[in-house]
């Protein structure tokens, strides 16, 4: 399969890569490491007639600790994040869920900036940076503001970036305590059918699920049940109180709530170890 | 548009369209129709090459994002007519049936072995979670690459 014809325009910058967009609007399309784009443009599902390449802007490839948070260029492929030790030292949930990106292939070019604006809850690091509670750093023609995670997946790979505005920087806080990845899928490379990205300290939580909805989904009851002192049976029967999980090929949605609550289970519980 | 390529060695100048894919400049252009194409959405690994020494899926790449790159095919592994250690342990560890999926397997090694020169059979195992053999030939797959990695 070739994508329908398009021109292409390479950025040198972020401001750069903006004013195009503002040029060519509903038209254009950013390509970074094109692992999304590209495969929904083979099959028709996008066809942009302009791509936008920023997969050259290598100032957005950075990994940096920045005191309270670590900050990571929206430019950074999967492959640089699992192997950082930055990040495996002080947001190693992160480090481990980009680890479980697609497959090695995938991960040499996928960046983390192109993942969470392509929004696809199926995806791993958009809950896991929901689960992390991290601020992406979008930028447009009037400069750069701070979007939470929480605020930033609005449907099905719809999010709160505005057409003229790209990810520049993702802020990770830093953690302490236990944490765990749980990705349930029939083949190593896939989607998870369901996926938990958790982590834990005392009474404190934060757990995010893959592909129970249309959105990355903030597993805001369980996190409550664990501060109020229930126990981790417990507060895994809310798994998917927030949610409203697809049926698939691969899952009903009764499936995928009965999923989410013993993979959330067995997320707390190697988040408590 | 115009690229700059340099394919196993040589560099290439070649006129494409921006749409073209990695894969397809390669056997099309370049006439090497070593790499494969499988499934055709970057889940088979059949068309795994290297770009910079990285083993990447030449299906979902496009030329333009090679421009300036160093790539190489499977036809860039031996040497003189001396095959690369991956392909003689393959070709040793009885590692293809078919052969189809052979091209993209050997790349991924070296790939794997380039990133990591011990490896154990989980690590190579999880390492070639992007090359699918529908013959289903991966314990000696796997068997080839520990070989290899031992030479």
């Amino acid at each position: 399969m070739i994508p329908a014809q398009f021109d292409l325009k390479r950025a040198s910058s972020a401001a750069e890569a903006i004013s195009l967009i503002g040029e060519y609007g509903d038209e254009a399309k950013l390509l970074a490491g094109g692992h999304s784009l590209i495969p929904l443009m083979k099959l028709r599902l996008a066809q942009p007639s302009m791509l936008i390449d920023i997969g050259r802007i290598t100032d957005l490839s950075y990994i940096k600790d920045a005191g309270d948070h670590i900050a990571i260029g929206a430019l950074t492929r999967h492959m640089d994040i699992e192997k950082s030790d930055i990040v495996k030292q002080h947001v190693p949930l992160l480090a481990h869920a980009a680890g479980y990106v697609g497959d090695a292939q995938v991960r040499h070019r996928g960046t983390i900036g192109g993942s969470l604006a392509h929004a696809d809850s199926a995806s791993d690091l958009p809950a896991t940076t929901l689960a992390l509670g991290a601020t992406y750093v979008a930028q447009g023609p009037n400069g750069q503001r701070e979007i939470a995670a929480k605020d930033f997946y609005k449907g099905f790979l719809e999010s709160a970036l505005a057409p003229d505005e790209m990810l520049v920087e993702i802020r990770v806080p830093k953690t302490t305590g236990g944490w765990s990845f749980q990705k349930f899928n029939r083949r190593a490379q896939d989607w998870a059918i369901v996926g938990v990205a958790a982590w834990r300290n005392g009474k404190e939580s934060g757990v995010a699920l893959v592909n129970m909805g249309s959105t990355p989904i903030l597993a805001t009851s369980v996190s409550a049940a664990l501060a109020s002192g229930a126990s981790i049976a417990d507060a895994a029967e809310l798994a998917a109180a927030e949610a409203e999980p697809q049926s698939d090929l691969n899952a009903s949605s009764e499936y995928r709530a009965h999923l989410a609550k013993v993979l959330v289970r067995r997320a707390l519980e190697e988040s408590t170890k | 548009m115009k690229v700059t390529i340099t394919v196993n060695g040589k560099t290439h100048e070649s006129e494409v369209e921006p749409r073209t894919l990695l894969v397809q400049y390669v056997r099309d252009t370049l006439g090497l129709t070593g790499t494969n194409i499988g499934c055709d959405t970057s889940s088979c690994g059949a068309c795994t090459v290297h770009l910079n020494g990285e083993a990447v899926k030449s299906c979902t790449i496009l030329a333009a994002q090679a421009d300036g790159c160093a790539v190489t095919t499977i036809e860039g592994m031996s040497k003189g007519g001396v095959m690369h250690p991956m392909q003689q342990a393959f070709m040793e560890n009885h590692g293809l049936q078919c052969g189809f999926c052979t091209p993209g397997m050997v790349m991924a090694a070296v790939g794997l072995l380039n990133e990591n020169a011990n490896p154990t059979e989980d690590d190579i195992r999880i390492g070639l979670e992007g090359n699918l053999c529908r013959c289903t030939g991966y314990h000696n797959i796997v068997q080839s690459v520990l070989a290899a990695a031992k030479k």
